[in-house]
């Protein structure tokens, strides 16, 4: 009997790391910032039905760079599972810690199983806190499954670490809404000039998704803000 | 593989639960468990009027706050009507407890849906959704695990409210006015026809409602009043092209000493 190939750990990790990286590195960045009312999520995003940025469940959000097909299919499994959660226990048994192990173990089991594509996807999972005297939460999840917990503002996609560089400098406290939006645009317009090819373009309104986990709103947080929405906030 | 594709396409969470957590559909029990339930004095606690009607804005559903067990009272602030989302509602007649699940699951599914395609189901498919939800439920129905739901919700894209009742098969039938069921429904429903106008106003349908709410009181022992002694008051919402609102318990308890000083005259 032929024995299978011998190949270390270290190399799997090295050339699924190699492999998904690279597609990444082509992914277009969401960035999530607090803000007075909660979490604003904004992703470079022209489509104006093909979203980035979605609902999972009252308190929780979804941003995902990296591949469409991909992220789909865990955004899909995620609402699914926090509704089989909150039809077993309650609803504010549901919590983005919680979710966010789900896809860990989705996305780091993908990872290491040899004969699977690994995913290329990069996540990030918000929550708005219940009371104003609670914690916003902000989980940010890599590709091969390993996660850590952000404050106050995260990116992910190709040039993430840009944009948290440039949001160290610029970012405060207590931002209102129409400063947090224009604060993102301002970041995402400093990727063009930074990284700046013939592809480059104007960030405007028309060319960013954005939507917010509002503390203020009733059960569902989550409220997708469109254009003619922004032009009022921006106004 | 993360997900099958053929799962993927499908937008029907209850279709998922049934076939992976079977213990979260209740209405989908086995029936042959529950045979002979009402010979064994098992009473579980049942709800009684629902009502709904078309108005110039949109439209109104309300419930009483009675659930009886057998001819006891069972409940006195049980709730019976249900927001859906924010342009449609449930309320629901019959075993509570059935009652309560299918309006809850409805409630899910109707936002799973919206969540999943990120656009809203149309009215008329949330109400075929009921449809088959009932459907799923008629060998219990049939032993006496009753649910007779109203669903009303204001039409986006027609501009008007709707109104759906329902048989215990599943049959879905819209309704151009009003209707009222449970076993105060008749009561209620006889009521209306004698006050019921097309295109009125809010304050015209909610006086026609709290007169059809107090005659089911009046005549049918499970259905319960205002009950001003605890401050226990029917629920009513009202449905228009800017949302579905709760009618303030204050509003509803000046409207029902209207009434009364009306009929003590």
């Amino acid at each position: 009997m032929a024995s299978p190939y011998y190949v270390s750990p270290e190399q799997v990790v090295q050339d699924r790391s190699e492999f998904v990286q690279k597609g990444i590195e082509k992914a277009r960045e969401v960035i999530v910032l607090e803000y007075q009312d909660g979490l604003a999520v904004v992703a470079e995003n022209p489509l104006t039905t093909v979203f980035k940025v979605s609902e999972i469940y009252d308190r929780i959000a979804f941003a995902a760079t990296g591949l469409y097909r991909e992220y789909e299919a865990l955004r899909y499994v995620g609402i699914r599972d926090a509704e089989v959660k909150g039809l077993t226990y309650t609803r504010e048994d549901v919590t983005a810690k919680w979710l966010t192990n789900v896809y860990s173990q989705y996305i780091g089991g993908n990872f290491w199983q040899v004969e699977s594509k690994p995913l290329e996807v990069e996540l990030l999972i918000c929550e708005v806190k219940e009371t104003p005297a609670s914690q916003n939460r902000i989980y940010h999840l890599s590709f091969d499954g390993t996660f850590w917990e952000e404050e106050r503002y995260a990116a992910v996609g190709g040039r993430a670490d840009s944009i948290v560089q440039f949001l160290d400098d610029t970012y405060s406290e207590n931002l209102d809404l129409k400063s947090a939006i224009e604060l993102a645009i301002k970041t995402f317009e400093s990727l063009e000039t930074e990284f700046g090819t013939e592809e480059t373009y104007e960030v405007s309104i028309e060319t960013v998704e954005i939507a917010v986990l509002d503390v203020n709103r009733g059960r569902r947080k989550f409220r997708r803000l469109s254009n003619a929405v922004l032009n009022e906030i921006l106004a | 593989m993360l997900i099958e594709p053929s799962r993927y396409s499908t937008s029907n969470l209850l279709g998922f639960l049934k076939s992976e957590h079977p213990d979260l559909v209740k209405f989908d029990l086995d029936p042959s468990l529950i045979s002979d339930w009402r010979d064994n004095s098992l009473n579980p606690l049942e709800g009684t009027t629902i009502i709904a009607a078309v108005y110039k804005e949109g439209v109104v559903i309300a419930g009483d706050r009675q659930a009886t067990a057998g001819f006891q009272v069972g409940e006195r602030r049980i709730q019976k009507v249900f927001d859906v989302d924010e342009h449609s509602a449930i309320a629901v007649a019959g075993v509570a407890s059935i009652c309560i699940e299918m309006a809850k699951l409805f409630q899910v599914q109707v936002e799973f849906y919206e969540k999943i395609e990120g656009v809203l189901l149309s009215l008329e498919g949330k109400a075929n959704y009921l449809s088959n939800m009932l459907k799923s439920n008629l060998q219990l129905a049939m032993q006496g695990l009753i649910v007779i739901p109203l669903f009303a919700g204001y039409d986006l894209k027609r501009k008007c409210g709707h109104i759906y009742k329902y048989d215990v098969a599943g049959g879905r039938y819209e309704q151009e006015s009003y209707d009222a069921e449970g076993s105060g429904g008749k009561d209620a429903r006889a009521s209306l026809k004698k006050l019921y106008r097309p295109d009125m106003s809010r304050e015209d349908i909610l006086k026609a409602v709290i007169a059809a709410l107090w005659d089911a009181a009046d005549e049918d022992l499970g259905t319960a009043g205002p009950d001003l002694l605890r401050n226990i008051f029917p629920v009513i919402k009202t449905i228009t092209c800017s949302g579905i609102k709760n009618v303030d318990e204050s509003e509803i308890k000046d409207l029902f000493l209207d009434l009364f000083e009306k009929l003590g005259k």
